[in-house]
């Protein structure tokens, strides 16, 4: 199957700005996707509020665009009904860090097989470019015209730390790693929390004066490195790309079945 | 097989009744006074292959429910006041994109953590207006066990037939009594299922395209239609839309299928009505005060009269402005400072013959109380 045939021809052209990283997101999902072979009737996206989120529509899958922040109490309720099938869940950093903070964490705890994608831009796209949980200290937004002074949450590591059985990061620059990272996050059974960082040239670009599309995707090139990299050892602001956890862990949905064996044995 | 007998709490009905209507999912955050609710089914779902999540909030709640409703489940979450407030957001996703649910509110004193403990019946105007933007809502209540099994069965049989989210409105003294509760057996109460799409797969499916009969048959999430769900304005595939046209004709359905429905919809029980010369609106435990004071009266050859509602929304005015037509008095009874006596003044074709007969300190509102103002109102003094 070409990638072409998981698209909604029907719903583009799609809202994303010219030289947006969500695009390049959308493209190395749907390359995981074919890889692993899944067929459309198996997959359930379901997505929050914010540009990011518009990802849903665009996929011929069974999609669900929910409210803000709150896309996997969502999921949670589609995988534990049906956990056949395979759950997308991809986010803004806003949507998953901010208002759907508490949601992120527990579903990190919990291990529900499903996949989240927070796709870093580091700034709130949808509502035009105030300051996200993301954005970090000496930024600018709209919102932080002085100068932002709320330091970043590490998603990698809240998500570590939350218990996510798989936690990755890649970028938009590192197409290839961003589609094997997808595809072993999908692969993965439990909780899969892959961070993208990716591009707002029209918000973040622009405020921090970072130049074009292009030229903030070159700074994820240089700006990052694999994990462990002797790299990371000369330069420790260096920020680090790969798969940082990858374990069993009991799945929710299994241990959830275990829970009704109990309850009907002896009946 | 007959039915079976039970001496049970109001919440316990509830259950019995979700149970029976064929809950398969039910999401929650514990909250007096519904907590027993989720205590009750995190025993019994799973006993039926069902299942039960205990969640971080009353948001991640209702929103699981919505999703657990998608893939074609029976699903309900349970709460109080303050949860209440927190769903209303997913609440009104659930009536824009038409998900059959259940919320189950067993309302206590407010505003804000107020009185967890005691009882109150003032969340029915949240139960209305909670969501943002213009909608239609279905919002039902009971005051005996038996009601609150049956109210809660019509509940979910609603939810299927008209797509939308129905909420029960309990309170504290229904949710904590105890009383008989006698469980028809399986088949005696009809039951609606789901009405599922007959297109084959490879056929163009419309989510939101209704039948000649207003019903929009589903297709469970997994299954061979694929389609969009999202609370934006949409058009019958489920794709966004802000063509003034699709947004106003979307509106209308919404709104249309639940308010040109309240006779199916409306649920009530009277008391002396045809010849009452004094008619008490009441309902919920409220009610059986009331009814209390209209027994009572009655036997002293006073002309009272109940109507008792059992659904709040959509307001049935129709039967209120009927029933009250030839009473001199209109007395409203219940516990808040007056949440259905707007819809009633509005409903009768009199409203300065229309009082509220209230108690608001977190108590039950007790005969006297009611008696009190029936004295001033028919002006015979305290
Ligand atoms: C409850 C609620 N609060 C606020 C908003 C407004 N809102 C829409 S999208 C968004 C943030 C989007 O940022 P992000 O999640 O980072 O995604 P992006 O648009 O940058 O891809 C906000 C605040 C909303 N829709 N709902
Ligand atoms: S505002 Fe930023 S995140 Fe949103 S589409 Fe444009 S570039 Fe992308």
């Amino acid at each position: 199957m070409s990638t072409r045939e998981y698209i909604r021809e029907r719903f583009f052209p799609h809202l994303w700005c010219p030289g947006c990283g969500h695009g390049i997101i959308l493209n190395g999902l749907l390359h995981a996707v074919e890889n692993i072979g899944l067929k459309k009737n198996d997959i359930v996206m379901v997505s929050g509020i914010g540009c990011s989120s518009r990802i849903s529509g665009y996929l011929d899958f069974h999609t669900l665009h929910t409210i803000h922040g709150r896309a996997l109490a969502f999921a949670a309720g589609v995988k534990m009904s049906r956990p056949e099938l395979t759950l997308l869940v991809p986010m803004g950093d806003g949507d998953a860090l901010s208002i759907g903070g508490n949601h992120f964490i527990h579903a990190c705890r919990r291990n529900i097989d499903m996949t989240a994608i927070v796709m870093n831009n580091r700034v709130y796209g949808m509502t035009g470019g105030q300051y996200s949980p993301l954005s970090g200290y000496g930024t600018y937004a709209t919102t932080a015209p002085y100068m932002n002074i709320d330091p970043d949450f590490d998603v990698v590591a809240m998500a570590v730390a939350s218990g996510a059985s798989f936690v990755a990061r890649s970028t938009t620059y590192h197409i290839k790693q961003l589609t094997d990272v997808l595809e072993a996050a999908i692969l993965h059974k439990g909780f899969s929390v892959v961070e993208v960082m990716s591009q707002c040239p029209t918000y973040f670009g622009r405020k921090n004066k970072e130049g074009s599309a292009s030229e903030m995707m070159e700074r994820f090139k240089t700006r990052t490195t694999p994990i462990g990299s002797r790299e990371k050892l000369a330069d420790s602001s260096l920020i680090e790309r790969g798969i940082f956890v990858n374990r069993e862990a009991p799945e929710y949905c299994d241990e959830y079945h275990n829970i009704i064996e109990r309850a009907t044995k002896g009946k | 097989m007959g039915g079976q007998v039970k001496f049970v709490q109001g919440n316990e009905a509830c259950v019995e009744g979700a149970l029976y209507a064929g809950l398969g999912f039910f999401a929650g955050y514990p909250i007096t006074p519904s907590t027993e609710i989720a205590e009750l089914l995190s025993a019994r779902l799973p006993q039926k292959c069902g299942i039960f999540m205990q969640m971080e909030d009353e948001i991640a709640s209702i929103c699981a429910i919505i999703g657990a409703s998608l893939t074609g489940n029976k699903a309900m979450t349970a709460t109080s006041g303050p949860g209440f407030s927190l769903m209303q957001e997913a609440l009104g996703f659930a009536v824009m994109a038409e998900i059959p649910c259940v919320i189950v509110d067993v309302q206590r004193g407010g505003p804000s953590t107020g009185l967890p403990t005691k009882l109150s019946q003032g969340d029915v105007n949240q139960a209305r207006w909670g969501i943002h933007g213009d909608h239609a809502i279905v919002a039902m209540t009971a005051s005996n066990h038996q009601d609150v099994f049956s109210i809660t069965v019509d509940a979910f049989n609603f939810a299927e037939t008209y797509r939308t989210p129905v909420i029960l409105l309990f309170d504290e003294v229904i949710g904590h009594m105890r009383e008989r509760l006698e469980i028809p057996p399986p088949g005696k109460l009809p039951l609606v299922e789901r009405l599922k799409t007959s297109l084959p797969d490879g056929v163009d499916y419309h989510p939101y395209l209704p039948r000649e009969d207003g019903r929009l048959p589903m297709s469970d999430f997994g299954g061979v239609h694929r389609y969009n769900v999202t609370g934006l304005f949409h058009d019958m595939w489920g794709f966004p839309s802000e063509d003034p046209k699709v947004v106003y004709g979307l509106m209308r359905h919404l709104t249309d299928k639940i308010e040109h429905h309240v006779d199916d919809l409306t649920r009530y029980r009277e008391y002396y009505t045809e010849d009452a010369e004094t008619l008490l609106i009441s309902y919920g435990s409220s009610a059986r005060s009331a009814l209390h004071v209209v027994m009572n009266r009655r036997q002293r050859g006073e002309r009272l009269g109940l109507l008792e509602l059992q659904t709040l929304w959509p307001f049935p005015a129709a039967l209120v402005r009927e029933k009250a037509q030839n009473a001199r008095y209109v007395v409203v009874v219940e516990m808040n400072m007056g949440q259905v006596l707007q819809s009633v003044k509005s409903a009768v074709e009199r409203p300065d013959k229309v009082s509220l007969a209230n108690q608001v300190d977190g108590t039950l509102i007790t005969p006297t109380s009611i008696l009190n103002i029936l004295r001033i109102i028919q002006g015979r003094g305290v």
